[in-house]
């Protein structure tokens, strides 16, 4: 595929090759004309035309048909060395030649066209059709949180003498939390576009893996509440040279994905460690799992499955492996046989183990 | 008692009206500028006793106004900033910055960190004996640390970790600002190191060290004590 690109790029190497594949034809068929007789040689030349016009473009098909017209005409036809034409049924033949060679191009070329068009109304009917999501799940997952607050500060305004003071309170904690979501969306769009843009310079720095996911478990506490989180560190994890920012948002949109995506009462389960050079997180639920068939295309932009309820712009894995890949890592995702869906985040890195930085002796300070 | 004077430097009319409501309430008397240049003028005016700054300023870099602002300005300023960009926030800090926040921010953080810059500046803990943080208590002349009236052990770099952050209580060190402190010159990319003393330090001072409330991680930058 990539050597078509390559030849509908450069025309000149077009006419180079396709000149030089009748040539080569032409000498072989020379070769054995007297066993093969030259009306043979005429299908052999036009299948090679017919051929060469599916990848060329029209000019050179053109070219090259009438160069093997000519070919066929001075060393096969009879006399041969001249491009005289002795008997009228040659003359036939060759005139035959000439214009089915040539319409042969012209057509080949024309259905190519057609196709290229086909194609391209399809991928902007895709891309519209992306757009469109874009355009739905973002208007939502913003403007839910915009107008909460709007709301709130009207209801306050307007009204907020026949509110009771615990109602007030109530709603200030919607417009709080509503800020935070819509922060958190924004975030995720930046994020998206630093993944789009193909550019993130990574800040490699020793990270404790540990800590981080204590971090990401804490500032998620709210969501997390009604689920059951299970998570020993391991005490002899190593640091791992990794960019610790891109690394909580991984961690940050799979266990908020988790969070969000399964029941009540899910147990999620989260090991980290150490395999190989890789620095290895693993976010196991027990919940309903992933439908076979959207296992991998859950990573994709804009990917929701239907029957949840509550939004997410559908960027959040998406961004998460986009900052996998960034690392060249990657996060596998598969359904468990005893139920639920697990992550695994698998991202090289160099380790430094804490045993092996030399400790200063412990000195009393305590019973002096 | 006189109310500490705070300058609010960001070009958002909204964001210097929201602060200055909320600085009020709380006591403090602001001052307000839309630009760089306005803030440097103002300052030199009447210098204030803190300084809010935002780095995204539209008419000078604030990475340079805060170095302008440090050729003769002691007093703590603290940088607002859009863009949790960690690079810019350690650079700030290496320039002199006391201390960050990334907006958006809640109020409450703003107030801590302000109340805390305030203290750090109005006392030079440099000549303290003894250091107490809730339930810590450093003794710096017998070189004792007790949490809870209960002395406990340290090793001598441990120690002088703990020192360093207890003397900075409130502010955020940068990993390269504590590399350099402790173990010299040439052991600023060693943050391997800070993080294994930090996890010691906190297996021995924290009641969980895995949700320590002591010493505190800031994401890429460094560690806060309180």
């Amino acid at each position: 595929m990539r050597v078509y690109k390559k030849i509908q790029k450069y025309a000149g190497y077009q006419y180079l090759i396709g000149l030089g594949v009748i040539s080569i034809i032409g000498t072989i068929c020379y070769i054995f004309s007297d066993l093969i007789g030259y009306h043979v040689v005429a299908l052999l030349l036009l299948l090679a035309v017919s051929i060469l016009a599916i990848f060329f473009d029209i000019l050179p098909i053109l070219v090259i048909a009438i160069f093997s017209a000519l070919l066929w005409n001075f060393f096969f036809i009879p006399p041969k060395f001249t491009y005289y034409v002795g008997t009228p049924q040659d003359v036939l033949l060759f005139t035959m030649y000439f214009v089915v060679a040539i319409m042969n191009g012209v057509f080949t070329t024309k259905i190519r066209k057609v196709e290229e068009k086909v194609r391209q109304r399809e991928d902007r009917e895709k891309t519209l059709h992306l757009y469109n999501t874009l355009l739905n799940s973002l208007s939502h997952e913003l403007k839910t949180p915009i107008s909460t607050m709007i709301g709130v500060i009207d209801i306050l305004r307007e009204s907020s003498g026949k509110l009771r003071e615990e109602q007030k309170k109530e709603l200030l904690e919607e417009a709080a939390i509503a800020g935070i979501r819509l922060d958190r969306q924004v975030n995720n769009l930046l994020n998206m576009s630093r993944v789009e843009s193909g550019i993130i310079n990574l800040q490699l720095d020793w990270c404790d893996i540990n800590e981080l996911i204590f971090k990401v478990l804490k500032d998620n506490s709210s969501e997390g509440k009604y689920h059951h989180i299970k998570f020993e560190p391991r005490e002899d994890l190593p640091y791992f040279k990794i960019d610790r920012g891109l690394m909580e948002t991984i961690l940050q949109n799979i266990i908020l994905n988790a969070f969000q995506h399964t029941p009540q009462e899910t147990t999620i389960r989260i090991t980290a460690a150490e395999e190989t050079g890789k620095c290895i997180v693993e976010i196991a639920d027990n919940g309903p799992g992933f439908p076979e068939k959207s296992l991998k295309s859950i990573f994709d932009k804009f990917q929701r499955l239907n029957n949840f309820p509550a939004g997410g712009t559908g960027l959040g894995l998406s961004i998460s492996r986009g900052f996998a890949t960034a690392h060249d890592g990657e996060i596998i995702l598969t359904n468990l046989a005893q139920g639920g869906a697990c992550f695994r985040i698998l991202i090289p890195a160099d380790t430094s183990y804490s045993s092996e930085i030399k400790n200063d002796k412990t000195r009393d300070t305590g019973n002096r | 008692m006189i109310k500490p004077e705070i300058l609010v430097i960001d070009d958002e009319p909204q964001i210097r009206k929201l602060l200055r409501i909320s600085l009020e309430s709380h006591d403090y008397k602001v001052s307000e500028a839309q630009n760089g240049r306005d803030g440097l003028i103002t300052a030199a005016n009447h210098p204030p006793d803190l300084v809010l700054l935002d780095i995204g300023l539209p008419d000078v870099n604030g990475h340079e106004l805060l170095l302008e602002f440090r050729q003769w300005f002691s007093k703590p300023i603290i940088m607002l900033s859009v863009q949790n960009e960690e690079r810019d926030i350690v650079k700030a800090l290496d320039n002199g910055a006391t201390d960050y926040l990334s907006k958006p921010f809640r109020t409450g953080e703003l107030l801590a960190r302000i109340r805390s810059s305030l203290r750090n500046s109005q006392q030079d803990k440099q000549n303290y004996s003894v250091i107490t943080c809730e339930d810590l208590k450093i003794d710096l002349i017998s070189r004792t640390i007790y949490k809870n009236l209960k002395p406990i052990k340290l090793t001598s770099t441990e120690y002088n970790l703990l020192v360093l952050f207890a003397k900075n209580e409130g502010k955020v060190l940068t990993h390269q600002y504590i590399l350099k402190e402790i173990w010299g010159v040439g052991y600023q990319s060693e943050t391997q190191y800070l993080r294994v003393y930090v996890a010691q330090l906190r297996k021995k001072l924290e009641d969980n060290p895995n949700n320590p409330k002591h010493l505190i991680t800031e994401s890429g930058v460094g560690y806060r004590f309180q």
